[in-house]
């Protein structure tokens, strides 16, 4: 209902200002021999900004302090003893008029004070709301007199409203930013509360990885070395590396040096689908079909390999991958300028030392760039591990052996019930950041060979 | 006609320098073509070519834009081969051999028909293994010691070890237009190539680095068949001794380059060298 009173308040406004502003400038112009600086449309455009922008402004200043201003109305009608409790309960107090106002149902009779306090708390509500309304459209309707009587010949409103779309394009591209920095911080806090409990030393370079999960009880809070944990997503990165480097950077020499056009423009296309399939459903073909498979292939060689195993999981994890590097070298192969190659064959060097000697040394550094995004895709991959790797977080060298990775514990300690005050759920954000960090690190490194490779040619 | 006039005293001029009409009789025929066609997919782009290029002399290749001198001369050494849906037909022999005969390995070919480009293109490695490139990939060398001879040999005879010899190591996309159009110059001379093909080798440079590879091509006419392509009629007058005219696929007209310059047969041929057409 408030919404829809909101979305109708902005939409009457946002189409009377805009007619406003077309007529009134479209008015000026006609039939004298005055011209506009900007056509009736821009007009239009900066008057309706000029009034909607200000309601949106107090709509969304309501947004953000309703919480705190109706906590402290409702405090205020409440017996002065309940606001010297406890936080929480203070919160519980405030959150029981809450309920008893909305109507409904509260455990035990409400006392007479929350019963005032509530039926204020109703009527405080409907008259806040028709307050911000109210000032919402105001400032509105004055937005749109103040911009109205601006509109004459020479106002320059195409360039006010660039200089508008320029702000908002400028907000757009901070939203990523700050919604990374948003994530760091709030990972940071809450990794910083995790080392309040256990010694950083212990967590960087511990070698056993043991949450005890009774956080209440005999006092001990359990292990949590991340080293075990590290050295797995290392090792299946290392493996996934192994498969899909070599498959994806042949896959990619062939597509783009010897395929035919008609064969590249179907090839490459399937090769990028596969980039889209579920990680989900690739952990499904490692633990169905790959595991068993490698175990099979183990027992006939005498070695024994685990059907969840570090190599299992590493091996579809390249797999994973392949499209991601193939995809990216044939890019970057294909920048390398004709007359490269051209040079080279014009010397009597056959097509693959062309290859070998020219064009992948040439190439070499934007690989190398995409070898590292593929890196951090793999450190990062968690539903493959989860699946395949066998969720043993011992320090151990045979990847035939099952594992554990950094993602998989994250993933551990917060299913179910996580309470987020133990460290054994908050070493998720101890994890979360260090795996943050890693990947972070990576790309950077991979786009600043990437942009040195690129000025190479131009 | 006060163009023309201005060019043939250029001409002549250089011509003197050079070589006579009567000496360009000991040259031998190198290279013969017969009806050679070319289509690029659907398109013809060139309608049957007939012309013999003679031995250690320079033939220069003009014409207007498009006009079929680069893919002819990229026949020669089946660069067009690189093209994907470019057919080339008719016969081109070189010392009596058929280029396109399927037993003819197309490394070799290009090993003995060298190729220089418009846009100098030195791979991004040192100026040392630019031109140890081609001997590295042939077998050229017995030992370092060879090898370090052949580049310096083909440095010294593209006129640029002087200005590099200091920095051998260095990478040769660094130097200069002109020394690096020099540089792919060694390049094709270290292979130890009979032809060296040039396509438009200057328009890329300013004149005093084009001054300074005439005067190479100039040099290598002694050892070499050079056939160059170029947008520039002075050069082919100042480098030539033979000079062909294309003009939209076809071979209008070929000879000496003093007879073309001076006393073109064709109306075409004239207009082009007058500046008319092109």
């Amino acid at each position: 209902m408030n919404a829809l009173v909101i979305a109708a308040l902005l939409l009457v406004l946002l189409t009377v200002s805009y007619q406003v502003g077309w007529s009134r400038s479209r008015k000026l112009a006609d039939g004298k021999d005055t011209r506009l600086h900007s056509r009736p449309i821009y007009h239009g455009v900066l008057a309706a900004l000029f009034a909607v922008l200000p309601a949106i402004v107090i709509l969304g200043l309501w947004a953000l302090f309703s919480q705190s201003v109706t906590n402290s109305f409702i405090l205020a009608q409440l017996p002065a003893e309940v606001a010297q409790q406890q936080p929480f309960e203070v919160q519980a107090a405030i959150s029981r008029v809450q309920a008893i106002a909305s109507g409904y149902g509260v455990i035990g009779e409400p006392t007479p004070a929350e019963a005032a306090a509530a039926s204020a708390y109703a009527s405080f509500q409907q008259l806040s709301f028709l307050g911000v309304i109210a000032a919402a459209a105001a400032l509105g309707a004055g937005g749109l007199f103040w911009a109205q009587r601006r509109i004459a010949p020479r106002l320059r409103a195409r360039s006010e409203v660039e200089v508008f779309v320029r702000l908002a394009l400028i907000a757009c591209s901070t939203v990523a930013i700050l919604t990374t920095l948003g994530i760091v911080l709030s990972l940071l806090s809450d990794a910083l509360r995790f080392f309040s409990f256990i010694n950083p030393l212990d967590f960087f370079f511990g070698t056993t990885w043991n949450p005890r999960f009774q956080s209440t009880g005999s006092g001990s809070a359990g292990e949590y070395g991340l080293l075990p944990l590290l050295w797995g997503t290392v090792m299946i990165s290392i493996i996934a590396m192994l498969v899909a480097v070599p498959i994806g950077l042949m896959s990619a020499i062939y597509l783009s040096q010897y395929a035919h056009e008609r064969v590249r423009g179907v090839v490459k296309p399937i090769i990028e689908i596969l980039a889209g399939i579920p990680t989900i459903v690739y952990g499904f073909f490692a633990l169905v079909t790959v595991g068993p498979f490698l175990s099979g292939l183990g027992d006939l060689v005498g070695i024994d390999i685990r059907a969840t195993s570090a190599l299992t999981a590493g091996i579809v994890m390249g797999i994973m991958i392949i499209p991601f590097i193939s995809s990216l070298s044939d890019d970057i192969l294909g920048q390398v300028p004709r007359a490269m190659r051209d040079g080279s064959l014009g010397l009597g060097a056959t097509q693959s030392e062309t290859i070998r000697k020219v064009l992948l040394p040439a190439a070499l550094p934007g690989v190398v760039g995409a070898v590292l995004l593929a890196v951090s895709r793999a450190i990062g991959e968690t539903m493959i591990v989860v699946l395949a790797a066998g969720n043993s977080p011992v320090l151990r060298a045979n990847p035939a052996e099952p594992t554990s990775t950094v993602t998989v514990s994250i993933v551990n300690q917060l299913t179910g019930d996580a309470d987020f005050t133990s460290p054994q759920s908050l070493v998720a954000f101890a994890l979360g950041l260090t795996l943050f960090a890693m990947t972070l690190l990576l790309n950077v490194l991979a786009l600043y060979i990437v942009r040195k490779f690129r000025e190479q040619y131009e | 006609m006060d163009v023309l006039a201005g060019k043939v005293k250029v001409t002549s001029k250089t011509l003197d320098q050079t070589m006579n009409p009567a000496e360009l009789m000991d040259h031998p025929i190198r290279l013969t073509a017969r009806d050679v066609t070319v289509h690029y997919g659907e398109k013809q782009a060139l309608h049957g070519i007939s012309i013999d290029i003679p031995d250690r002399a320079v033939t220069a290749f003009i014409g207007p834009s498009g006009c079929g001198k680069s893919t002819f001369l990229r026949c020669i050494n089946r660069m067009n081969d690189t093209i994907e849906g470019a057919k080339v037909g008719g016969k081109i022999e070189l010392d009596g051999e058929d280029i396109y005969s399927p037993d003819l390995d197309v490394v070799e070919l290009r090993a003995r028909v060298g190729m220089v480009f418009q846009k100098p293109n030195p791979f991004p490695k040192s100026i040392y293994d630019n031109v140890a490139y081609g001997p590295r990939i042939h077998g050229l060398a017995k030992s370092k010691a060879d090898l370090d001879e052949i580049v310096i040999s083909s440095l010294r005879k593209a006129g640029l070890f002087e200005e590099v010899k200091d920095r051998l190591s260095e990478p040769g996309t660094g130097l200069s237009g002109g020394q690096q159009q020099r540089l792919c110059i060694a390049r094709a001379i270290a292979v130890g190539p009979e032809v060296i093909l040039m396509d438009e080798p200057c328009s890329a440079l300013d004149p005093i680095a084009t001054a300074i590879i005439e005067e190479l091509i100039d040099e290598l006419r002694e050892n070499y068949t050079i056939v160059i392509v170029t947008h520039s009629m002075q050069q082919a007058a100042r480098v030539s001794q033979k000079t062909a005219f294309f003009h939209l696929g076809n071979l209008i007209e070929h000879g000496d380059t003093e007879e073309i310059f001076t006393n073109p047969v064709n109306k075409q041929t004239q207009d082009y060298i007058m500046g008319r057409i092109g």
